[in-house]
This record gives structure tokens, C-alpha cells and sequence, in this order.
């Protein structure tokens, strides 16, 4: 039993040198990277699609008709207290409250695929602001 | 033109919609002219973007909005002498859309001048909204004030005529206030050429009012807050003494000093836009000048909309901007600066925090 251990052992030690860096979990190519940009861009493309279609709500109206290019969201401020609701939400229930409110929507579950595509997109028209948790 | 009388029903059903507001009716002070007929105000409605969903449906936000615009001028006491409604009647520049908006405006108890939008042109290129409300840019006079009314809304023709499938595409692709796809407005060498022989005619003593929907000055192309030949404009209007631009389109309380024209923006009653500032990403010239509307609260749905009544008694504009759900705010002209400025909130010690906006 012992043996059949360190047979097991030194094969994976064997296999672990010979494949070489495709096992090194701290080391990335620029491959690497160029695969994590295209990926996260195509879900804020999605998003963006999102937010400048009525297809959220029931009534044609748009997330972007208010808030072009996702300003006035203040993505860093959250999460943050909602005076309106009483109580600190995240971001992503803000965007229900609008799919509900102006577009006249149902709700989206907040880890709908759709949700994050959107919260992508307002992130990433928000980079370069610090962050500001709380802040009204 | 609109001189149609409404019957007293709907009078009282408009008086009763803005009582349940809790709105007073205002009264406009008396002006400073020696001669009392030459004294006179005018309201300003503007942007409703009346949404058509299918058949006999409208978004309901923005029919509220410019009904209770509607209902609110027409308790103005003394009466203003006309109202401007300043484009954007429509969203999507439909027949549907543009109706169901003419419908509200004729129970104004007014007079109505009206300025072409984006949204009421990219469809049709603005033929039915004229068999509503007349040519796309005309002047007329009163009380010695000359007015002006352009269409600044327009684009390069090729943009225009040769880019889009379909007249809907077109314009949908003008709609969208951040579309990358969208093209800068401009009043055109055609319409420039028009306000140079409309203007040949009026003494240069004579206080001029020019209405336009997008801002006649260079704020932030990105969302068309912007028009092309601006400077062009500029020189035409500079020989006069005094020069007020009012403009629509931005949604928001904006204001201007450039040489000798004074610019003012008007509210939407549909919803606010954000400042450009507030876009991380935008590379803006917004004026110093102006002191920022409250930042809207989302959950009061008619929050930083409004409407705005007008008194040109020096030949400059003193605008009272008419804030549903804050205390109404006065941009007017200063002589001791020769600037419009906000009647209590220039002085920036005298500022509110909700007026910073990030």
C-alpha cells in the first residue's frame, strides 16, 4: 500500500516537472490576459445592450433614457443606505427598483446573468473613481 | 399657433390635478416698463417625450409630466402672454406620439409656439409634426421683443439621407442620447442664411429672444449638447444689444454668459438628464456659471422636472424654474456682472450639498 503511494507519488511529481508551466497557478501569458479582457468586455457589451433596450421592462423604456452612458448611478457608492427603502442594499437591487419602477418590469434574480452584464457595464463607465462605500 | 378654448370640465379637471399637487397658483410680479401694455411674460414647456407602447398605451411617467405642465401654466396669474413648448414632443416621432402630445398642449389656455425636437424629426424628417404645429423655423414679434424660433436639430445630409435602412432606424439610432452611431446637431447653412435676412430687418436695439431645442454653444458632444455651427449662430446674433437663447433638449437648469448673449436652458417634464461632469469618461466644457439643479431623487417621479415662466421687461430673461419637488429656483439676468445668475445660490457659500454632483 505504502509503496503503490510513492509510486503514485513520484508519478505525479514526474508529471508535474514535465508539464512544465500549464500547471503553475502564479504564472499567466499575455494570452492569458488578452482571454480575461475579451471575456469580461463581451459581458459589458451585453450589457450595455441591456441598458439601452426596453426589453427589461414592459413598457419600451430604457435604463439609458435617464442615465446615458450609466452616469448618475454611483456604482462606487454602493453598497450604501437607501434612505428611500431604509435599509443598505447593493447596487444590483437599485437596478431592480428602476426595472420595476420607470420600465414598469419584473425583477431580475441578482445573480441572473443579465443583472451582472449590467452591473459590468455601469462598473466599467464608472473605472477611475475611487471607491466610496456609503456615500450618499 | 393654438388658440383653442378649452371647456371648463377640463379646466377644473387640470385645476384639481394641480390642487391634489399642493400647488398654489403663482403670480408673476409686476414689471418695470412705464408703459404697463408693453409688460409681458410667457411660460416654457418643454421635452414631454410622450412614448407610445402599442395601440391605445402611453408611458404613463411622461404623460403625467406634461399634464400637470399643462394644468400648472394654465393657473398662471396674470395670464403669460403665449407658451413655448421647446421640442422633444414625441420619443420616437410617431404619429401616435405626436397626436396623443398635441392633444395635451391644445388645453393650454395660450397661445402655443413650438420648437422642432430630434425626437419629433428623425422619423418623417418633421412632416407631420409641421401639419401639426406649423413651419420647422419661423420669427414673429412681440410687444418689441423679436423672436426667433430655428431648428437646430439638424445633421450632415449624408448622415440624413444616405446612412440608415429605414426611416425608424434612423430614428432610433437619434434617440439614444449616448448612441456612438448618433451625429452632431446643427442649424445648417440653409437656416443661416434665413436668420441672416430675418434679422437684417430688426433694429439692433431690439431685444431678441432665439429659441432652439439643442444648446446653440459647445457644451459636450457625447450627448448632443452640442450644435455644429454654433459659432456661426454666435456671429449672426452679436450685433444686437440684447441676446437671450433659450434651449431645450438637456433636461436640465443650465445657464450661460458668451460675449453678449445670455443662454438659458429649460427643464423636461418627462425626466432630468445627469451633468456631463457626472460621466467619468466625458470631456466637457459645461459653463462655471451654472449652479447645478438638486440631484433628482428617483423615487419622486416627477423629482427635477418642471416647467419655467419668463419675463423679458429689460430685454433680458429672468426664468423661474417651476421645481415639483424642490423650492423653485430664479435664473436672472444681473446688470451689476452682465450675467444671468441664480437669485440665491451663486454666491457659492450660499450652496446646498445636493447640488454637488459626481
Amino acid at each position: 500500500m505504502k509503496r503503490k503511494i510513492a509510486v503514485a507519488l513520484a508519478a505525479a511529481v514526474v508529471l508535474a516537472v514535465v508539464g512544465g508551466i500549464a500547471i503553475q497557478a502564479d504564472e499567466f501569458t499575455k494570452k492569458d490576459q488578452e482571454r480575461w479582457e475579451k471575456e469580461y468586455m463581451s459581458v459589458v457589451q451585453k450589457g450595455r445592450e441591456l441598458w439601452t433596450s426596453p426589453a427589461l421592462g414592459t413598457n419600451n423604456v430604457a435604463c439609458a433614457q435617464c442615465h446615458p452612458n450609466a452616469a448618475n448611478t454611483h456604482p462606487e457608492t454602493y453598497p450604501k443606505f437607501q434612505q428611500q427603502l431604509g435599509r443598505v442594499i447593493a447596487l444590483r437591487e437599485m437596478i431592480n427598483w428602476c426595472i420595476q419602477q420607470p420600465l414598469e418590469g419584473k425583477p431580475l434574480a441578482l445573480d441572473d446573468p443579465k443583472m451582472v452584464a449590467m452591473e459590468a457595464y455601469v462598473m466599467y463607465e464608472r473605472r477611475g473613481v475611487a471607491l466610496a462605500p456609503g456615500k450618499h | 399657433m393654438n388658440t383653442i378654448v378649452p371647456s371648463r370640465r377640463d379646466f377644473l379637471k387640470g385645476a384639481a390635478a394641480a390642487a391634489a399637487a399642493g400647488v398654489v397658483p403663482m403670480s408673476v410680479v409686476k414689471l418695470a416698463f412705464a408703459d404697463t401694455a408693453q409688460d409681458f411674460t410667457f411660460a416654457y414647456i418643454s421635452d414631454a417625450h410622450i412614448q407610445h407602447i402599442s395601440g391605445n398605451k402611453f408611458v404613463r411617467n411622461w404623460d403625467r409630466g406634461l399634464i400637470r405642465a399643462v394644468a400648472e401654466t394654465n393657473l398662471l396669474n396674470p395670464k403669460p402672454d403665449f407658451v413655448m413648448f421647446g421640442g422633444d414632443l414625441g420619443q420616437l416621432g410617431m404619429k401616435e406620439e405626436l397626436d396623443h402630445g398635441a392633444e395635451m398642449l391644445s388645453k393650454l389656455h395660450y397661445p402655443l409656439h413650438c420648437v422642432m425636437g430630434e425626437h419629433d424629426y428623425y422619423l418623417d424628417l418633421g412632416e407631420y409634426w409641421s401639419k401639426l404645429f406649423g413651419p420647422h423655423w419661423y420669427s414673429f414679434d412681440h410687444k418689441g421683443v423679436h423672436f426667433v424660433v430655428l431648428n437646430s436639430i439638424l445633421t450632415y445630409d449624408d448622415w440624413t439621407f444616405n446612412k440608415w435602412p429605414s426611416a425608424e432606424q434612423r430614428m432610433l439610432e437619434m434617440a439614444g442620447l449616448d448612441n456612438p452611431n448618433g451625429s452632431p446637431f446643427m442649424v445648417g447653412e440653409k437656416q443661416r442664411a434665413w436668420l441672416k435676412a430675418d434679422l437684417d430687418k430688426v433694429a439692433k436695439t431690439t431685444p431678441l429672444v432665439v429659441f432652439s431645442h439643442s444648446p446653440l454653444q459647445k457644451l459636450y458632444k457625447g450627448w448632443n449638447f452640442w450644435t455644429e455651427d454654433a459659432e456661426e449662430v454666435q456671429a449672426l446674433l452679436k450685433p444686437f444689444e440684447k441676446v437671450n437663447v433659450i434651449y431645450g433638449h438637456v433636461h436640465q437648469i443650465q445657464y450661460n454668459q458668451v460675449g453678449n448673449i445670455s443662454f438659458n436652458a429649460v427643464m423636461a417634464t418627462a425626466w432630468p438628464w445627469p451633468y456631463p461632469q457626472s460621466y467619468a469618461q466625458a470631456e466637457h466644457t459645461m459653463p462655471v456659471l451654472t449652479v447645478p439643479m438638486n440631484r433628482a431623487d428617483p423615487f419622486f417621479e416627477r423629482d427635477a422636472t418642471g416647467w419655467q415662466f419668463i419675463d423679458v421687461h429689460t430685454g433680458r430673461v429672468a426664468m423661474k424654474y417651476n421645481l415639483y419637488n424642490n423650492t423653485a429656483r430664479t435664473v436672472a439676468w444681473n446688470p451689476a456682472t452682465g450675467k444671468p445668475e441664480d437669485t440665491t445660490f451663486q454666491d457659492p457659500a450660499k450652496r446646498i450639498p445636493p447640488q454637488v454632483h459626481y
